[in-house]
């Protein structure tokens, strides 16, 4: 057993109102230089829809992630020879205009422009080139367009859906979308580190944050490919990749990353978890039914005993131990069995879980009367408004039972404080629901008030991450690297004056 | 001291020399700047064509001067049977060709690509001018002088030789035909720009993924802090 600590991260889907406040407020801290206009290294996406980038989800195009081969897995978008074969034009890397052309608008024209009898206007025009551009895609431009023929019809996610369930998901009038707020996943098995030709993308030993040395990257741009949620983004301008960095300056002096402390919704939780090393590449491996299982497995208790035992041999400080105790995510992720990986058929191992949105049918208007479902207030699940296999797409790599099961218990949770808050539930369907989905009252309640009532402190639980003993490291001076530029700068210090 | 003297008898050991510190000097520096700053993402088709074209066809000529310049017996002794020379002699041309359309076709994007425009250097200018004669003068001398594969090995490797033996021997080389001399001058030019260049980035082969792990973890302090 290797064991390892990982920050890990949770979304609550149901809670998401797609404000995107956590991507500006990312992109104001890290994104805002020349060369990253177009990076949204959190970006929040309406689902059924085509996303950002465009269809990022088809790996047919893209080629992102692991595929099985023999008894282990291999890159998708290159290997170790063909890698180096494909070094001087890659075959699968988007370009920018799978994302968007950045653009601004020159609003100087409108105090400069002569008298007329026109109102003068501001045009658009490009961040990269700064020539006049029309605009006809942005990082969200399908916002709240479910239904629409042009994005939601092109998601990949409606493989395999019936006509029936496709037309009932798109019915005009009783359409339905939800938000799904991504960022870097930090995976136990990433892709993006896998494939990178210089050894650039690391993972930290002690926080398994996803990090991408931009000293030691060349620019060859095989993270951007091989990773499946295109989560790696190249800088056009310095020449370097970059990528999603979980705010680890923020978490290191014990606050959230910035999309998580903004977050509106209240939706997110971060906490760490404990997760055995020695299993990555035989779980990676196994059937795309197993996945979402065997992942729930990798991650240990750490209460147990031998865990802890193990992980005092493996160097994680007991600070973290205690800290893995309390997390959030490691109760919605394994102890109740609640949220899901994005996409676990990428084999990447995601950290990072979702819990699917419940969107059930609560009633429907009856000659101008609202009426709510006869046989209970919530309805039923097989009336819920999205496709079950359209989540199990997204997030059990098919399978519905899973997604059912998770479904079932956020049905339970509130059922349980309906009848007790309202008490219009047939007690005796509460308690059948209890049964089947295994939740007691008290878990119920403790899974209501993680979900609804939860303080900041509850939300994230950050792992005190020891920087202090990294400072002994530094060759002794640790003022050496005070004031240095951040992210791309590396080389000038920010002097003025003489 | 004669201009020859100095054309082929000092100059190449500047260009060694700023080349060498340079290159240190910006590595150690300026680690940053070490990219091969690929614009595939702003215009992928053309850069198919003309990156594809110009990287092969350069490795494939350039591995055959290495050659002829650690062995060049190798060349001379292959070259005895007039097959072989023609084998040789095409093949090398082919490439050069190759090159020399990819190279024509990476300045054409780079000149009319707005998007490329702006992630131009003047030094980017700067190299493609010098590489564009370089690969001229090459395949000229191909087409105009021929069996260059066998007097390259009984001129030009000797002179180099000569030059690593700090005696450089200027009479092999200053009555070579004119192209010859371009070619032969121009890639000492090359070397003396290298360290200014993005060209930096063919010193950074990343041969060692063949054999690395596929996983890269970075501890900070990999010592137990407690227990153990
Ligand atoms: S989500 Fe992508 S970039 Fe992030 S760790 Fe996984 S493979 Fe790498
Ligand atoms: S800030 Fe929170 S609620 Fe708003 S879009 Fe982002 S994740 Fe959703």
């Amino acid at each position: 057993m290797d064991v390892r600590a990982q920050v890990s991260m949770m979304f609550h889907l149901d809670k998401c109102i797609g404000c995107h406040t956590c991507s500006v407020a990312c992109k104001n801290i890290w994104t805002d230089r020349q060369g990253t206009e177009y990076m949204w290294w959190n970006n929040v996406e309406t689902k059924p829809g085509t996303g950002y980038p465009t269809k990022w989800e088809d790996q047919e195009k893209y080629k992102g992630g692991w595929e099985p081969k023999e008894q282990t897995i291999k890159l998708r978008a290159t290997d170790k020879f063909r890698g180096l074969a494909n070094i001087f034009h890659q075959p699968h890397l988007p370009t920018i205009d799978d994302y968007y052309e950045p653009w601004t608008y020159k609003y100087s024209d409108l105090f400069d422009a002569p008298a007329g009898d026109d109102q003068p206007t501001a045009r658009p025009i490009s961040l990269i080139t700064g020539e006049n551009m029309d605009i006809n895609a942005g990082p969200n431009w399908d916002d709240d367009l479910s239904g629409s023929t042009v994005y939601a019809n092109n998601d990949p996610n409606l493989e395999n859906l019936s006509d029936g369930e496709k037309q009932a998901l798109f019915e005009i009038e009783r359409l339905v979308f939800f938000y799904l707020p991504r960022i870097c996943n930090h995976c136990l098995n990433p892709a993006c580190v896998a494939s990178c030709p210089s050894g650039a993308l690391y993972k930290r030993g002690e926080d398994g944050i996803v990090l991408l040395d931009q000293n030691v990257c060349r620019a060859w741009r095989f993270c951007v490919s091989a990773c499946p949620y295109k989560k790696t983004y190249f800088n056009w301008k310095t020449g370097k990749s970059e990528k999603c960095i979980l705010c680890f300056p923020r978490l290191e002096t014990g606050q959230p990353p910035a999309c998580f402390h903004s977050c509106v919704g209240r939706i997110r939780y971060l906490g760490v978890v404990l997760y055995d090393a020695d299993k990555i590449e035989e779980y990676a491996s196994a059937p795309k039914e197993d996945l979402v299982r065997l992942q729930r497995e990798m991650i240990l208790d750490p209460s147990d005993p031998e865990v802890i035992k193990q992980a005092e041999k493996n160097g994680v400080h007991f600070s973290v131990i205690e800290s893995a105790k309390k997390s959030p995510v490691y109760k919605f992720v394994k102890e109740w069995g609640m949220a899901l990986p994005l996409h676990p058929e990428y084999r990447t191992l995601p950290m990072l879980f979702y819990i699917p949105p419940l969107l059930p049918v609560l009633g429907h208007v009856e000659n101008g009367v609202y009426n709510v479902d006869a046989e209970g207030y919530f309805g039923s699940l097989d009336k819920a408004r999205v496709p079950m296999q359209y989540l199990a797409n997204l997030f059990t790599a098919g399978n519905e039972e899973q997604v059912r099961t998770v479904l079932e218990k956020l049905l339970a949770v509130r059922m349980y404080k309906r009848s007790e808050q309202v008490d219009d539930i047939k007690p005796s369907l509460v308690e059948d629901m209890l049964k089947k989905t295994g939740l007691t009252p008290e878990t119920c309640e403790e899974i209501y008030r993680l979900t609804s009532l939860p303080t900041f402190d509850e939300r994230f639980v950050i792992p005190p991450m020891h920087r202090e003993y990294a400072a002994e490291l530094m060759a002794g001076d640790p003022y050496l690297f005070k004031a240095e530029a951040g992210v791309g700068g590396f080389k000038d210090r920010p002097d003025r004056g003489l | 001291m004669t201009v020859d003297q100095l054309l082929y008898g000092v100059f190449p050991y500047v260009c060694i020399v700023v080349a060498i510190v340079a290159t240190l000097y910006r590595y150690l520096t300026d680690r940053f700047s070490y990219s091969s700053l690929s614009s595939q993402f702003l215009e992928n088709r053309q850069l198919f064509w003309g990156s594809v074209a110009w990287h092969y066809g350069i490795l494939g000529v350039l591995t055959a001067h290495l050659v002829g310049f650690l062995i060049p017996q190798s060349i001379l002794w292959w070259n005895m049977e007039p097959v072989r020379l023609y084998i040789l002699e095409t093949t090398g041309f082919v490439l050069g060709l190759l090159a020399l359309v990819g190279l024509l076709v990476l300045i054409y994007r780079r000149l009319t690509n707005s998007r490329i425009r702006v992630v131009t250097s003047p030094m980017d200018v700067t190299l493609l001018v010098v590489l564009l004669i370089q690969v001229v003068a090459g395949v000229g001398t191909a087409i105009f002088y021929r069996w260059g594969s066998s007097w390259y090995s009984a001129f030009a490797v000797p002179y180099l030789w000569s030059i690593l033996a700090f005696k450089p021997d200027v009479t092999l080389v200053n009555n070579l035909p004119f192209v010859v001399q371009v070619h032969i001058l121009n890639a000492f030019v090359l070397v003396l720009i290298l360290p200014f260049t993005r060209l930096v980035h063919f010193l950074s082969v990343p041969i060692k993924y063949i054999w690395r792990p596929h996983q890269i973890v970075r501890w900070n302090r990999r010592s137990p802090i407690i227990g153990a």
